[in-house]
């Protein structure tokens, strides 16, 4: 039986109490949410700490997705689960309904959020890639109710390292909304709900037939999931057509850092980034132009 | 620390240690084994019991985790001396092999069933999906719940048409009405 090491169970009440815990506890106390991530890592001692602060009573605060003229807010505590079921959040980033079908699995959705996800920052994590893709804002909260926002390249630091400071807590992720996008994620897994051997995510606005911008983020082909922002500035002013993304599938096969593991050759994993990148971007295209 | 929680509708109380898992609670201090406890990674899925209603794998579950909250595990299936649709869709259609997987199944069904009362066998597949058959039955497991979807569907119909007529019976006991998922 894998338990984990003694710790102190703490529940919070509110964000700004847990951030007071955690301003008292530092670097000995973590929040646990999900616990999907953190759990099966403090079982394998992978992770150790003296206090865990339950924060799932604080979904009524942080479990939400906002959608505006702007930009997108969802709460960090939103459920996978609730991703996957927004209609909201579907129609306006189909990518986040791709990534969700391919999630673990649907019990383990019922639990896993999305600010989790984000801060376990797992180089392989489906959602740190959508959200990559998206371009996505991360709101931090600290002590005295100050808060800091952080672009998704400043937010991962490393494999399992963010931004977020001992005394701080990731509360919300802003997706900016632009007219005319579409996206898309595609991941190679070894069975169902693995982590992905290699996945990509694409997002594509067209103005008149052409591409205006464009974005793809890979995941499981580097130390972070990873924005690619030469595919961006290849397709910029380009028709979408299959040519133009198979050169920007060349392209994000060739900036990304694959290694040989368990999962796959380095050769096999740079082969699956050109051919998922070509693929999502096809289908981001696709709904951009319905 | 001290934990307080509903289980099969009966509140328990318990001193604990806050790294106690929600399975190991239930099986070792309430000696509720028919939660089973396979692989201690959240990947098979014998350890399934709902968390205010929605299916949880109790591996990953602090037993503090679920303080305040309710929990029902397979004891708690069955109404009475009566079997749930889904216990009796396994009995019927021999969903089980050797019965590991079982419990947490039935679990994933029946919450199945309460949000789709007709779900189709992508959609059962679906569900399970988390869970680890080791016999590999998936298919008596797939048939046991569509079973236990239909058999509901008709006891509901009969129970629109018992209510309907001037002579309504007693229907408490008869299961849920026609397109009222619970």
């Amino acid at each position: 039986m894998q338990v984990p090491a003694p710790f102190e169970y703490e529940r919070a009440t509110s964000v700004d109490q847990a951030i007071g815990l955690l301003e008292r506890l530092g670097g000995t106390a973590r929040l646990i949410a999900g616990g999907h991530s953190l759990l099966p890592m403090m079982k394998l001692r992978l992770a150790n700490f003296d206090y865990l602060i339950d924060i799932n009573d604080l979904h009524p605060e942080l479990g939400y997705i906002r959608p505006g003229r702007h930009e997108l807010r969802i709460g960090a505590l939103t459920r996978h689960r609730e991703l996957l079921e927004s209609a909201e959040l579907a129609a306006a980033f189909p990518i986040f309904a791709d990534a969700e079908r391919v999630i673990a699995d649907p019990i383990v959705r019922n639990r896993g959020t999305l600010g989790g996800s984000l801060c376990q920052a797992d180089p392989s994590e489906d959602l740190s890639a959508v959200c990559t893709t998206l371009d996505a804002s991360c709101v931090i909260r600290g002590p005295g109710g100050v808060e800091r926002i952080v672009s998704m390249e400043e937010f991962h630091v490393g494999p399992y390292e963010t931004a977020v400071g001992e005394a701080e807590m990731l509360i919300e992720v802003r997706l900016p909304v632009r007219p005319g996008g579409g996206s898309a994620y595609e991941k190679v897994e070894r069975r169902a709900g693995d982590w992905a051997v290699v996945s990509a995510g694409a997002a594509i606005w067209l103005d008149r037939g052409v591409i205006s911008d464009a974005r793809v983020g890979l995941a499981a082909v580097g130390p972070n999931t990873t924005g690619i922002p030469e595919v961006s500035a290849a397709l910029r002013g380009q028709a979408p057509t299959e040519s133009v993304f198979a050169r920007a599938g060349e392209i994000a096969a060739s900036q990304c850092e694959p290694v040989t593991d368990q999962r796959g050759s380095a050769d096999y994993k740079r082969h699956l980034a050109a051919e998922l990148t070509k693929r999502a971007l096809r289908r981001a295209a696709e709904r951009a132009r319905s | 620390m001290q934990v307080t929680m509903t289980v099969n509708d009966v509140e328990v109380t318990r001193e604990i240690e806050g790294r106690l898992l929600l399975v190991h609670f239930l099986r070792d201090v309430l000696g509720l084994t028919g939660t089973h406890w396979g692989c201690d990674t959240s990947n098979c899925g014998t350890c399934v019991v709902w968390l205010d209603g929605e299916p949880v794998k109790s591996c990953t579950v602090l037993a503090a985790m679920a303080g305040g909250h309710e929990v029902r595990t397979v004891e708690g299936l069955a109404s009475g001396a009566e079997l749930d649709p889904v216990q009796q869709g396994f009995m019927q259609c021999h969903g089980l092999q050797c019965g590991f997987c079982t419990p947490g199944m039935m679990m994933t069904a029946r919450a199945l069933l309460n949000r789709n009362p007709d779900p189709s066998e992508p959609e059962i597949r679906e569900a399970i999906s988390g869970q680890i058959c080791r016999c590999t039955g998936y298919s008596t497991i797939v048939r046991s719940v569509r079973w236990a979807a239909v058999h509901e569907q008709t006891a509901a119909a009969q129970v629109v048409e018992t209510t309907e007529s001037p002579a309504a019976g007693e229907i408490s006991d008869a299961g849920q009405p026609a397109g009222s998922p619970a």
